[in-house]
């Protein structure tokens, strides 16, 4: 059992050290050459009032430059929904669930 | 059952809160929020009303048939929205490209396609929500 403890530990530790790595690998926060302010943001910042007509970004975003993502979001939500109805459901005639 | 107080501190609340969500949902275009918050706090005035009134009192003022309804229509209205874009000719949940005014900035109309998709997304969160939380009651009892 000791052993194998030790293995363990040694697991986690090789995992921790690869993900710190990782991390070690990350521009800086916050810096103006990081790669995510590319011109998509760009984009964003200036054009979103002129092409979508609305003053709050995030839903110009949510609702109109990712709309795709937004429908299957809900259907998401349907799907889940749908499978708790159909798991916990009783039926209608059923005294006690089975 | 619950107390006399509890009671009726939340029935002076809730409507308040339904009304606070409703106004989160329109004016998801204007200010922070949208349809996703306003739908959860919709769905949270339902919740507290079912939590403090018991489910069944709670079922009574929203049959399930009105969630089963708005459960299956609200991701159809929005595929419904995405076909006006087809139906103009353009892509598919194109807004401005399928020549729809987009209102006045800051106004409640603004956006054009987006208000009304805001309004279908909002009322769909809701009703997944209650329908959780209802579902879930009922195994428990």
């Amino acid at each position: 059992m000791k052993i194998r403890n030790l293995v363990f530990l040694l697991i986690i530790l090789l995992a921790v050290f690869t993900m710190l790595l990782a991390v070690a690998e990350l521009p800086p926060y916050g810096s103006p050459d990081n790669p995510v302010h590319n011109m998509v943001t760009d984009r964003y910042i200036n054009k979103a009032l002129e092409e979508t007509g609305v003053n709050n970004m995030v839903t110009a975003v949510v609702l109109d430059y990712r709309a795709y993502d937004t429908l299957f979001e809900t259907i998401v939500l349907f799907t889940a929904a749908v499978a708790v109805y159909v798991t916990l459901k009783k039926a209608k005639g059923s005294e006690s669930g089975e | 059952m619950r107390d006399f107080v509890l009671k009726r501190i939340v029935a002076v609340i809730i409507p308040f809160i339904s009304l606070y969500g409703f106004y989160v949902i329109l004016h998801g275009a204007i200010s922070p929020g949208g349809s996703f918050a306003g739908g959860i706090i919709v769905a949270l005035s339902v919740i507290a009303f079912a939590t403090i009134f018991g489910l069944d009192r709670a079922k009574e003022k929203l049959p399930e048939k009105i969630l089963v309804w708005t459960e299956s229509y609200g991701t159809l209205w929005y595929v419904l929205m995405g076909l006006v874009g087809i139906v103009k000719g353009v892509p598919f949940l194109s807004n401005r490209l399928a020549g729809i005014n987009l209102g006045v900035p800051g106004t409640l109309s603004a956006g054009g396609l987006i208000a009304l998709i805001g309004i279908g997304v909002g009322i769909r969160v809701a009703s997944t929500m209650i329908t959780l939380f209802f579902t879930m009651m009922e195994e428990e009892k």
